[in-house]
């Protein structure tokens, strides 16, 4: 799969706070989600992005709380994926159970700006600016089971396809 | 090899003699919980995946005390989806409004989370049991709805980072302040993924309530999970609430370590953390003039009977600042009716405090003390992120209980020491 994208750079230890405040948490509703994405980090910034676009974030992306309304806003909003330096522990969980594909560059942050067109092969693993060629920027392996819960979609329908048999019990 | 307190209690919830560090396990659950900002987009997701029991009705645990007492109409829908899951599903552990209270003060002193146990909740502050030696994790919705499903996770094994805490405490310095100064030292990814287990002389002194405090913090290092090794103390806490059977893990002489950081308290001064990062800590001697608008005891990091006595202590005969507003929270029924009996309340209303009921409410910037453009608050909770406790420019610096209700009085954030 190949994502095609305007970049929007964030520092590190961007928390779930920041990607959506808990006061919309009285809904678990993407439609109304969608609408307050990033609001706290950047308030104009749900008015400003094109669906397909990608967010480009330092290290800890996704720090604080468990709620899945975080990944569900970020998907709704329209971003196409997630790459930062890092990602706190639930938010890499949850991005690979609920569906939004996030991937790790240490590199890709300080050689992008905000507003640089990229391209991102999520099976090849990595990212490639699309004004000068060549150059690309490899991710961060995806552990084979990441990838299996990524090829599926998420947890629920990896687990409705399950084999028995795939994993250590 | 030897194995951590954490490698034990994973192996134990599967069919595997020995796990170690980086393993890939799907893992039996104790206990699966949720509360009504995170159960309802798991009961979503476990009828979409044609779900119709749940794999244990005693093993799901449900606990409305985020938004509740429901704060408006949407949060009271929150908690319907809820309670008819709980009734469709005959779910034994459910405490409605009234019974209910913190869920992570709550489950320990009812006696259902136990040592030993491997607890999953859809909230990040699930790593609390960690203090009774049980191995507890913050989850998403989607995790919860496949336990309900299935009754199993998958996890990674961490890695353990071993804190040897020694020396004697100074006056004021509490869990909290022990927490906050070690998330100051390591930052806040600075346990990314790793269990953090507590050990050492001044561990084995410590009261349940801080390890509770400081097992609750450990996810604003990054940690998966914080673990104290249990003890006499947990075992007189433990001994008359525990409604099943319950397991005492200890980590082996051999186990093997990340890393061992050694720790003198001695040297320790209460903390307080400056916006926008739990890391982001001070010595209250180096805190400077900061005024606040509000001053808030309560949470599941600090809302237990003796944050509550330590600020009742402090405030006695005591009044809150002039155009400052103190809320007191205490974090469960149980609590609330033992402040009753002790007199602390009494106290806190006569210093012009408001006593809430037991609920998360303005920790996550949801309700009861929510703050304003400008405003700064000082507070026993978790988290200092932008925005968290109200408007974006509002700011909040987190504390100890005693710090807190010294700074109410004061109006601005200071020790007891000043008084």
């Amino acid at each position: 799969m190949k994502y095609t994208g305007r970049v929007w750079k964030f520092g590190d230890d961007i928390d779930t706070d920041l990607i959506i405040p808990a006061r919309y948490l009285t809904t678990s509703d993407p439609n109304i989600l969608d609408g307050h994405c990033m609001e706290d980090a950047d308030p104009g910034f749900i008015g400003k992005i094109k669906k397909g676009d990608i967010l480009v974030a330092g290290k800890n992306f996704g720090c604080g709380s468990s709620r899945e309304h975080a990944p569900i806003s970020i998907k709704a909003a329209g971003i196409s994926c997630v790459i930062a330096k890092s990602f706190a522990r639930i938010f890499y969980r949850n991005a690979f159970n609920m569906g939004l594909p996030i991937f790790e560059s240490p590199v890709l942050w300080d050689r992008v700006s905000g507003g640089d067109l990229i391209t991102v092969d999520s099976d090849q693993e990595w990212a490639r600016k699309m004004d000068n060629g060549s150059e690309t920027f490899p991710f961060k392996p995806i552990p084979p089971f990441m990838r299996e819960l990524m090829n599926a979609g998420g947890l629920m329908s990896f687990l409705s396809r399950r084999q028995s048999g795939g994993m250590a019990k | 090899m030897g194995m951590t307190i954490t490698e034990k209690i994973l192996a134990r919830h599967t069919d595997l003699v020995e796990v170690g560090p980086g393993m890939l396990i799907n893992a039996r659950v104790d206990i699966a919980l949720g509360n009504d900002i995170t159960a309802p987009i798991a009961i979503e997701a476990f009828r979409k995946a044609g779900g119709t029991k749940v794999f244990d009705r005693e093993k799901v645990v449900l606990v409305p005390d985020h938004f509740a007492p429901n704060k408006d109409i949407a949060s009271a829908e929150q908690c319907k989806v809820m309670r008819n899951f709980v009734r469709e599903q005959d779910i034994t552990h459910y405490y409605e409004v009234g019974e209910a209270g913190i869920e992570h003060a709550l489950l320990p002193e009812k006696g259902v989370v136990l040592p030993g146990d491997l607890v999953i909740g859809a909230d990040s502050h699930s790593c609390t049991y960690g203090a009774l030696g049980a191995f507890g994790i913050g989850v998403g919705s989607t995790d919860l709805a496949a336990a309900f499903l299935t009754g199993e996770i998958w996890l990674i094994v961490p890695e353990t980072m071993k804190f040897v805490l020694h020396g004697k405490l100074n006056k004021w310095v509490s869990g909290k302040d022990l927490i906050l100064y070690i998330i100051g030292r390591i930052g806040v990814d600075g346990a990314i993924y790793r269990a953090m287990e507590f050990t050492g002389e001044t561990v084995r002194n410590l009261g349940m309530a801080d390890r509770f405090t400081m097992a609750n913090m450990v996810i604003e290092a990054g940690a998966k999970n914080g673990i104290f090794i249990p003890d006499e103390i947990t075992k007189s806490y433990v001994k008359d609430r525990a409604e099943r059977d319950y397991t005492f893990y200890d980590s082996d002489s051999d186990a093997v370590y990340h890393s061992v950081i050694d720790i003198d308290v001695s040297s320790i001064e209460p903390q307080v953390a400056f916006p926008p990062l739990p890391s982001n800590t001070r010595d209250i001697g180096q805190v400077g003039h900061i005024r606040i608008d509000q001053s808030v005891i309560g949470s599941c990091t600090n809302g237990r009977i003796e944050d509550l006595r330590v600020a009742a202590g402090i405030l006695k005969g005591r009044k809150v600042a002039p155009f400052v507003r103190l809320i007191v929270i205490p974090a469960t029924p149980t609590i609330y009716k033992t402040a009753m009996q002790e007199g602390l309340l009494d106290i806190f209303l006569a210093a012009n405090a408001v006593i809430s009921p037991p609920t998360c409410g303005p920790c996550l910037g949801g309700y009861m003390g929510i703050l304003a453009d400008g405003e700064v608050t000082v507070s026993t909770t978790n988290r200092n992120f932008v925005g968290r406790m109200g408007h974006r420019n509002s700011e909040v610096y987190l504390s100890s209980p005693a710090i807190a209700a010294a700074s109410a009085v004061l109006g601005r954030i200071g020790s007891p020491e000043e008084l």
